[in-house]
């Protein structure tokens, strides 16, 4: 059963390259066919994987397949083999469900596009490229995978091309995440050249034994590898590029951009743990990175009037909670939120896909109102979608993951009261941009008229994502619950070294109450803001607008906190000064100057090629009798 | 019989070479350049001869029916090429001829 892995990430290559070569000639159903259904029989193997993995695990709760070798040039050996354990599992099951979902809906979302062959080829390569990033066995085949899936996040942002913006927007992604890749390939290097293996399982194993805990080199590896992280998902500070990403098809957004790709980096950390709990210094900057993204994220969301970059910023705020639980040391609480966000995240792009479809390409949510009673069901999954990331108490899957992560950043041994705070007050804002988004968007006078209703293929998925928002949080209950462990036992023999470290005392029922009770409460209250605020009087904001100072603060947070300006501030414009002062190539004067000299000789020397034969007569003459009156007279 | 000096015979040489340098330089006309340079060979010639009959040795004329024969080809092959250049060019002017100026 476990070989059939191969399969996985096969079946999105083979969808690839049938519609790479055939793809305009397969017609629309077949194009839909092939990409969808190539990623669909992926989820069927991976949950196949996961039943065996459940019934009959195999010996060390892991299973390495390796299918051939890559190079061999000496030591140097990497093959192409596929690693699967409890990590990498979950990590499949979300992208090939959660991706194959996507691509049923973008079968009726992009129905009228002409590029439509185009666009699932895309989705299927990069389908394929994250299989092969999450079941690598070595670094060289993860970076393989790494940067195949930046190129597909590239193609499919600037997929409609014609608009230079949207180029502009994939450039700049491809750009900004470039910087962190350069981090993540000096730690690459180090550990190769340190521990002497690409195998990650050998890797982790060596680090443990000969890195001392706190040794600079573990803490050198760590903060290059948090490099990569944070450019790829999307972290302060180069989070940046993932609100412009927004410029891609609203499939690709909710695909590549919410629930998979920018999840990557919290994958890197995970898989390369044993290193984080070497360098405890690494792990506490892995959180700080977490608790101010997830805070600035948060503050951005509020001022933004497109419904796909609200959405983009709560990303970022999300992925800011699971950076903060890596850094607390609760792996497997960053997994499981990872999870639960992939579904609801998936949830509310598809949902808001919806809205744009169904008011033909309308982004702006003061332009929407009143939704609520013509897209009825594409309202429900919406406004479930946005309990779970507001993290509504008890009846969503985001609550269970959020209450995790905030319980063991405060009770943690790498936790802070100060981390927790962060969580806590970023719970309050996520739910009330997230209310904002659906009081402004969903209710009061409807604004737009709606053109065409979703049908079958895009609701479909929206059902089934909704459903599990919901009930993908019951599988790992607080411990005054019923304390179900189900997702942390399966996750356990990936973090077997951390168990030791890891080991959660328990603090009594009492301090998780009241923490619940605290997160709660601030979520509830964040409702309740934006109820008060957007929806039963909009006058009080309407009021404050009036003075020069908010209308600042206003266009700041707009800005995503003016990020953007000083990055263009400190380094694109001087960047773009110094290539213009140096247009002429100030490092290869010297060069130039050589070549001059050797035009102003040839210059010369073209005079005297005269044609005239007398003259060259003359010459003859004189250099023989030179070389005559030499030989005569010395 | 008395011979002639040897300094005698290489300074007629070496005259009848300057003559014929003078002509291939300041003559314009191509024929006469052609021409300065038989006497500029001859004068080569002699000065074989004038050295074989010093030390009384045959090399010296053997040399000159070789230069002879080579001044006979070489005016053979110069007066072709200057009946082609007249017959494209219209002129024999030298400097005329410059197309393979630099």
């Amino acid at each position: 059963m476990l070989d059939l892995l191969w399969l996985i990430p096969a079946l999105p290559l083979a969808g690839f390259l049938v519609l790479l070569f055939a793809g305009e000639k397969l017609g629309k159903s077949g194009v839909a066919w092939v990409g969808a259904g190539s990623v669909g029989i992926s989820a069927l193997i991976a949950g196949l994987l996961k039943w065996t993995f459940l019934t009959s695990p195999p010996e060390g709760h892991h299973f390495t397949q390796a299918l051939w070798t890559w190079l061999d040039v000496g030591a140097f050996k990497p093959e192409i083999a596929l690693y699967l354990d409890p990590l990498s599992l979950v990590m499949t099951l979300v992208v090939t469900g959660v991706g194959f979902l996507i691509h049923l809906y973008s079968v009726g979302y992009m129905h009228d596009d002409e590029d439509y062959s185009r666009f699932f080829a895309c989705m299927n390569l990069f389908v394929f490229a994250m299989l092969i990033l999450v079941l690598a066995d070595n670094l060289l085949l993860l970076y393989v995978g790494w940067e195949g899936v930046g190129l597909c996040s590239y193609l499919l942002i600037g997929f409609w091309y014609k608009d230079p913006a949207n180029c502009k927007a994939a450039q700049k992604a491809f750009i900004v995440t470039r910087v962190g890749d350069t981090a993540m390939a000096l730690g690459f290097f180090l550990l190769v050249t340190q521990l002497g293996t690409l195998q990650v399982q050998d890797l982790l194993e060596r680090a443990a034994t000969r890195w001392e805990p706190g040794s600079g080199m573990a803490l050198a590896t760590a903060l290059l590898l948090l490099g990569g992280a944070v450019g790829k998902s999307g972290q302060l500070p180069l989070q940046t590029w993932l609100p412009d990403a927004m410029a891609g098809p609203t499939p690709v957004s909710a695909l590549i951009h919410a629930a998979t790709m920018v999840t990557a980096g919290v994958y890197l950390i995970a898989r390369t743990y044993v290193i984080y709990t070497l360098a405890p210094a690494a792990m506490a900057a892995v959180a700080v990175v977490g608790a101010l993204t997830l805070l600035i994220a948060g503050l951005a969301a509020f001022a933004q009037s497109d419904i796909k970059r609200v959405l983009a910023y709560s990303t970022i705020s999300q992925i800011g909670y699971m950076f903060l639980a890596l850094g607390v040391g609760a792996w497997s609480a960053a997994m499981f939120h990872f999870m639960t966000h992939a579904f609801f995240k998936a949830l509310l792009f598809l949902a808001a896909g919806s809205v744009i479809y169904a008011l033909h390409h309308e982004q702006n949510i003061f332009k929407m109102g009143g939704i609520r009673k013509q897209l009825p069901l594409t309202y429900r999954t919406f406004l479930i979608g946005a309990s779970s990331l507001a993290a509504i108490p008890f009846i969503t899957s985001g609550f269970y993951s959020k209450d995790a992560i905030l319980y063991q950043a405060f009770t943690s041994e790498h936790g802070h009261f100060l981390l927790w705070l962060a969580g806590a007050l970023g719970a309050l804002m996520t739910s009330a941009y997230t209310f904002r988004m659906v009081f402004i968007a969903f209710f009061g006078e409807p604004k737009t008229h709606v053109h065409h209703k979703p049908g079958w293929v895009m609701n479909f998925p929206l059902l089934a994502l909704a459903f599990l928002s919901t009930v993908g949080g019951f599988i790992e209950l607080p411990h005054f619950m019923g304390h179900a462990q189900f997702f942390a036992d399966f996750m356990a023999p990936s973090f077997a070294h951390a168990a030791g470290h890891a080991a959660e005392a328990h603090h009594g029922a009492g301090l998780e109450i009241g923490l619940m009770v605290v997160a709660m409460a601030l979520g509830l209250g964040g409702i309740a803001a934006a109820y008060v605020l957007f929806l039963a009087k909009p006058e009080i904001i309407e009021e404050k607008m009036k003075s020069e100072g908010n209308r600042k603060l206003h266009a700041f947070l707009f800005s995503g906190l003016g990020f953007d300006k000083l990055y263009d501030t400190l380094f694109v414009n001087p960047y773009c000064w110094i290539a213009r002062v140096n247009k002429r190539d100030i490092v290869d004067l010297g060069y130039s100057f050589l070549a001059a000299v050797g035009m102003l000789v040839h210059f010369l020397l073209g005079l005297t090629v005269t044609g005239r034969v007398r003259w060259y007569a003359a010459g003859i003459a004189a250099g023989c009798l030179i070389l005559m009156s030499v030989m005569v007279f010395t | 019989m008395t011979s002639v000096p040897m300094d005698h015979g290489l300074l007629l040489a070496g005259l009848l070479f300057a003559v014929g340098l003078a002509g291939v330089l300041v003559r314009r006309n191509i024929l006469y350049v052609l021409m300065s340079l038989e006497i500029m060979m001859n004068s080569a010639a002699l000065a074989f001869v004038v050295a074989g009959a010093r030390w009384s040795q045959p090399d010296g004329q053997i040399v000159f029916i070789f230069i002879v024969t080579v001044a006979a080809a070489e005016v053979a092959v110069g007066l072709a090429l200057v009946y082609q250049m007249f017959k494209r060019m219209k002129t024999l002017d030298a400097d005329a001829a410059s197309l393979m100026r630099g």
